[in-house]
């Protein structure tokens, strides 16, 4: 047994397990940030001892048993009431966990889930959180990923275990009248986490690109908890249509493509076969939610494929719901496009109008860019014109930026 | 683990209407108690009632009112023995003064 080949059959199982053991390990003190220290010094065991003694049969039930000795180590150095408490209750478990070895081990993932967001955790150190402990992301990894610095976010990270352990949140998964509303910040939180891997289109900054893809592991093991959510199966099968389409976003010369000049035979059937079954399953369930509804309109996007144009008409009707229930400003300008290209450019621009008042639009990237690009549609060159000069100005994505560009440059071509 | 419920609601209104609240308040209790959760608990006077004191240079100054000026203010506490932080929850939002003012949770420190 080579040092490398322990070292890869670690990492392999850091990373496969990471978050059913820290799950485990932290499931009866709630302590996290304990369970992840005792999980790194067995990694570092591990790495120590396979080498010689070859890796075991079960790696993962191996490095539970050296993680649970370290908490064990690390509450008889705390000798305090409660930890004297914990103590025993570990020991019971380490017990147990030797007597049936062989059992697989529990997965208690979606309880820790479910911890990290939790009602009582800030909404914004929710997603970070999961990445942590669930996919063993460091700070400096998840800071990156959400624009904060590794500093401020290892401060978050360790403020919010503090107060999963000091407040009581449970690791566990809520009881029917309250799991809707609770799975929804987990699902919001997997969403977040995808939104930000999909905010870099070439892949080039690898851990955005890890980000989409983690994310929809996330969401697989949502689904495969909890098979019957509607919900969950709605955000998964939305996460796959994007995926199915990231490539196609950039041309060979990596200029941005909008959705509707995409070539559908960039985009990758598979993933939308995948999406569309999981669509199918939700639809069969009682109750649709935002995310069922939204995949709903990357099908309708898709079926471009085999006939040649998207379904405006049931796109147009599905944002129709969806501003209905979330009134939000950003279903909303998607209606409106829908609205134009189904129903002429002068109704979408009518609808857009009814955002001219909301202070947030001032500095809303899509709101400007839609807007040029249905006042252009119209023949209103000068006000497409200074639409697209504030869109310009907004845009963060050079590539975006070129585009609208190009397009602000055709316009004033048709002017002279 | 052991939890304060404290509730904070609008002062006036809270003492002007004591009497006919007090009903829905103590069936709450009752509850409580029932479920075997209950440790301590008492409602206060008015907060034109306080007296704030602070010790500073080894001189002390007593100051007529509560220590924050506002609208709410604590009116009373809970303290409960429950297993996690969601049931203190069910229990803050069974909380009668829950639908009028604001119940805040905190875990008690144990010594």
């Amino acid at each position: 047994m080579s040092e490398e080949n322990a070292r890869q059959v670690a990492a392999d199982v850091a990373r496969r397990g990471y978050g059913k053991l820290v799950a485990l390990l932290a499931s009866r003190t709630r302590d996290v940030a304990a369970a992840e220290d005792a999980l790194s010094e067995a990694l570092v065991s591990a790495l120590a001892e396979w080498p010689t003694s070859g890796i075991p049969n079960a790696p993962e039930a191996w490095l539970l048993t050296v993680a649970r000795r370290r908490l064990i180590d690390a509450s008889r150095r705390r000798r305090t009431r409660v930890a004297a408490k914990d103590h025993l209750e570990l020991m019971a478990d380490e017990l147990e966990a030797a007597a049936g070895n062989t059992s697989p081990i529990p997965d208690e993932r979606l309880a820790l889930m479910f911890a990290c967001a939790h009602p009582a955790i800030a909404p914004s150190v929710r997603a970070p959180l999961i990445l942590q402990t669930i996919l063993g992301f460091d700070a400096a990894a998840v800071g990156s990923a959400f624009l904060v610095s590794p500093a401020t976010m290892a401060q978050r990270l360790v403020r919010a275990k503090k107060k999963i352990k000091d407040a009581g949140i449970p690791l566990e998964v809520p009881d029917r009248p309250n799991l809707a509303a609770r799975l929804d910040a987990v699902l919001e939180a997997i969403y977040a986490a995808f939104a930000e891997g999909w905010s870099d289109p070439l892949g080039i900054e690898a851990h955005r690109r890890d980000l989409a893809e983690e994310a929809i592991f996330l969401g697989r093991l949502v689904v495969s908890l909890l098979p019957d959510e509607a919900e969950s199966l709605g955000l998964l099968s939305l996460m796959l249509y994007a995926q199915a389409r990231r490539g196609a976003r950039r041309d060979a010369g990596g200029e941005f493509v909008p959705l509707e000049e995409q070539d559908p035979r960039d985009w990758d059937e598979e993933l939308i076969a995948e999406a569309e079954a999981l669509l199918r399953r939700a639809n069969e369930l009682p109750g649709s939610g935002r995310y069922q509804l939204e995949a709903a309109v990357q099908s309708a996007h898709v079926v471009r494929r085999r006939t040649g144009s998207a379904d405006w008409a049931a796109i147009e009707a599905i944002y129709g719901v969806l501003t209905e229930i979330t009134g939000s400003p950003v279903v909303i300008i998607n209606h409106a496009v829908a609205v134009a290209r189904s129903r002429g450019a002068a109704a979408g621009i009518a609808e857009l109008d009814t955002l001219a008042d909301d202070a947030r639009m001032r500095d809303y990237q899509p709101y400007w860019a839609a807007r040029a690009d249905l006042l252009s549609r119209v023949g209103a060159v000068d006000e497409a014109d200074r639409a697209y000069e504030q869109a310009i100005g907004l845009e963060t994505d050079a590539a975006v930026r070129r585009f609208l560009q190009r397009r602000r440059a055709e316009l004033s071509r048709q002017r002279q | 683990m052991k939890y304060m419920l404290m509730i904070y609601e609008d002062d006036a209104d809270r003492v002007a209407n004591m009497d006919e609240r007090m009903p829905n308040c103590s069936a709450y209790v009752e509850s409580m108690v029932k479920a075997g959760i209950y440790v301590a608990g008492e409602r206060l006077r008015g907060a034109d009632t306080s007296t704030s004191v602070r010790v500073a240079g080894g001189k002390t100054s007593v100051v007529d009112g509560p220590y924050a000026e506002a609208k709410e203010q604590l009116g009373g506490f809970h303290i409960i023995d429950v297993p996690d932080l969601d049931t203190a929850l069910g229990w803050a939002a069974r909380c009668p003064s829950a639908s009028r003012g604001v119940v805040e949770v905190r875990p008690v420190w144990p010594l």
